[in-house]
């Protein structure tokens, strides 16, 4: 298990006041202006080394991306930093406790991150939702600007750097990164065609890099205690320690900070009390959040939670939330709300994803009564081949996955119900 | 659409709101707000203008707020916007109200997370009381409906009650906070579990215990 003295975020409860003070004694703010005295791209090549990928789900490697930013802007055209913090995704509540317990390292992160990356100024776009988060990252950073953290000469760096809230009003699709700088322009957040990527031609038409604030706020971390400390946990390509989010049926839902590439069972074990039930109740698990397929109890068990792990059985990462279903779960019905929650937040520009998520929803419908004949089956799991890959942005792929990961594992008890609703079962009696 | 809430009729709704404009003190917000965006760039404010001009329309009715077309075409005037593209946003966006609400806005997470922990039964609750989803209770006092993930999946099933969540909800917490509410008390806010503080795992946190009595500062163990 990961040593407290090596977990990034320590006041992730909240037991400790999130203000400045009280975060300048916990080590955050401890001489900004030297990590930044390494200069732009000993930063990023730092960030690189310590194998640093994208916590939002994607995982991008986070050095790199900073990498592709312009390395002189101009005054009419500067950089900017969006740091993404419209955590919206079923299962992911992690952003959330950075921003209400420790949002000192988020905004530190912003500074160091937007100076590497030559950025003018940060906008952390918070979702909606967060009322009460939104009002403690606002005070955080009116508590960096009059301590002379933020602003002209920000931290004394001689660096002048802006970090401005934004505050969303309820779309989940303003996660994905050019429909948050779409929202942010002032818009519906729809997202854009790429290219231009971002880093071309992003807010503003300026060069634009978007990060998840895990990927932000752990940065100071990584340049004080350096980048082989970072690599030093977790297997190959998958580096570093990481939030994970557990709900759903075990003893004792929790967020914690563990290594990566932690085992299922461990973590389970070690901070949320074991299944509900015992091992034996496990049903599935979803270990990435709402987006990426379920895993089977049985091939999950001992899976890594890194990266490549959850790849291994067909899933995915993501944002490391890990929703555990025990045996009392209604299966086809927890897969069709979700189902029924990317039908909500289809931004409705494609076709195939505003048209498909809501027909796969009605015929998920369908299949949790059982309602529908055994052919509709192959047809859905059709359709959700259509809907993948054939969208604007990834909410497409993100409706289909889900449907096709219970086709893949569940198939038979979806077929169970179609008969049962027909009354099969009585007749196969008779004969 | 046949779930699409009640929209006062044109006439009436020019006739109450007609004159609307920000407060002093919502102007001022509202500026603020406006100065983050580069000049020229006001429009990345109307988010935030939409949101101030539901708040002072909820101050003014006692209610959480909406957006009638007269405030709509204030905010877009305010920013130099077409009414069109405001009116965009305001559909758009999930939080903003387009029809009356309530005194209360109760608003119950159902996606996955929240169903498997017991959100079915947080409905229950609220249906017993007599809140109907997507209605608004006779005596104005509450306004029901279902959302989507609210991000607070290790602390679930939870609610958010106009400005305040509450989480770690049942049957009986949900109805106590509904009745308190309706008698004018102040619920307590976040997790309803005695002795839990935030999402540490209910009992006692696994990991980093120095923290809960003091400000423990972890650099002296490197």
């Amino acid at each position: 298990m990961l040593a407290d003295k090596d977990r990034i975020f320590t006041n992730l409860y909240g037991y400790q006041d999130f203000g400045l003070k009280a975060a300048q004694a916990r080590g955050d703010w401890d001489k900004t202006a030297n990590l930044m005295k390494a200069g732009q791209d000993a930063i990023i090549e730092e960030v690189k080394a310590s194998g640093l990928r994208g916590r939002g789900g994607a995982g991008f490697p986070t050095g790199m991306k900073w990498s592709f930013m312009p390395k002189a802007p101009t005054p009419e055209r500067p950089n900017f930093l969006v740091i993404n913090a419209d955590e919206s995704e079923p299962g992911s509540c992690k952003d959330r406790e950075i921003i209400r317990h420790d949002p000192h390292k988020l905004i530190e992160g912003a500074l160091i991150a937007g100076f590497a990356m030559r950025a003018r100024a940060a906008y952390i776009y918070i979702r909606g939702e967060y009322i009460f988060e939104a009002k403690v990252l606002e005070k955080a950073v009116a508590e960096a600007y009059s301590a002379g953290l933020l602003g002209k000469n920000a931290a004394k760096s001689g660096y002048d750097f802006d970090v401005f809230v934004h505050r969303g009003a309820g779309a989940y699709i303003c996660g994905e990164e050019t429909a948050m700088i779409e929202s942010l322009e002032g818009k519906k957040g729809q997202p854009r065609l790429k290219p231009p990527f971002p880093a071309g031609a992003g807010l503003y038409g300026c060069p634009t890099t978007v990060n998840n604030v895990e990927s932000i706020a752990v940065v100071p971390t990584i340049l004080r205690r350096g980048a082989a400390w970072f690599k030093s946990f977790g297997r190959e390509n998958n580096h570093g320690t990481k939030l994970f989010q557990i709900s759903g049926h075990v003893e004792k839902p929790c967020v914690v900070e563990e290594e990566m590439g932690i085992p299922f069972r461990e973590l389970i074990e070690k901070h949320c009390g074991g299944i509900r039930g015992g091992w034996d109740n496990l049903l599935a698990v979803i270990p990435g959040g709402s987006s990426v397929p379920l895993v089977p109890a049985a091939m999950m068990m001992d899976v890594p939670i890194d990266f490549d792990g959850c790849k291994e059985v067909g899933s995915g990462l993501g944002t490391a939330a890990v929703i555990v279903m025990d045996k009392s779960t209604d299966i086809v019905r927890a897969i069709s709300r979700l189902s029924y929650f990317y039908k909500h937040e289809s931004c409705g520009q494609c076709t195939p994803c505003r048209e498909g998520t809501g027909w796969m929803w009605r015929v998920m419908e369908k299949m949790r009564t059982g309602n529908a004949e055994i052919g509709d089956i192959d047809t859905l799991y059709d359709v959700t081949k259509q809907v993948e890959g054939h969208t604007i942005c990834a909410l497409g792929d993100a409706a289909a996955w889900p449907i096709q990961g219970l086709i893949k594992h569940f198939r038979p008890e979806m077929e169970r119900r179609i008969h049962e609703a027909k009354g099969d079962d009585m007749l196969e009696a008779a004969e | 659409m046949a779930d699409a809430a009640h929209i006062p009729d044109e006439t009436e709704t020019r006739a109450k709101w007609g004159s609307f404009a920000f407060s002093p003190e919502f102007k001022k917000k509202a500026d603020i707000f406006i100065g983050r965006y580069p000049a020229g760039r006001q429009q990345s404010a109307v988010m935030a203008l939409l949101d101030l001009a539901q708040r002072q329309v909820g101050e003014e009715t006692q209610t959480q707020g909406w957006l009638p077309v007269p405030v709509i075409e204030y905010v877009a005037g305010y920013l130099g916007m077409p009414y069109m593209r405001t009116y965009e946003v305001a559909t758009f966006y999930t939080m903003y109200n387009l029809a009356p609400v309530g005194r209360f806005h109760v608003q119950v997470c159902g996606t996955t997370p929240c169903m498997l922990r017991g959100s079915d039964d947080i409905i229950a609750a609220c249906k017993n009381r007599g809140l109907v989803k997507g209605a608004t209770t006779p005596d104005g006092m509450f306004t029901l409906n279902e959302v989507e993930c609210m991000g607070n999946c290790a602390s679930a099933p939870m609610v958010q009650i106009n400005d305040d969540n509450y989480e770690d909800l049942d049957y009986d917490s949900m109805t106590t906070i509904l009745r308190d509410l309706a008698e004018g008390k102040q619920p307590k806010v976040g997790t309803q579990l005695p002795g839990r503080h935030t999402v540490e795992p209910y009992g006692g946190a696994t990991t980093l215990q120095a923290m809960v009595d003091k400000n423990h500062d972890y650099r002296g163990e490197y």
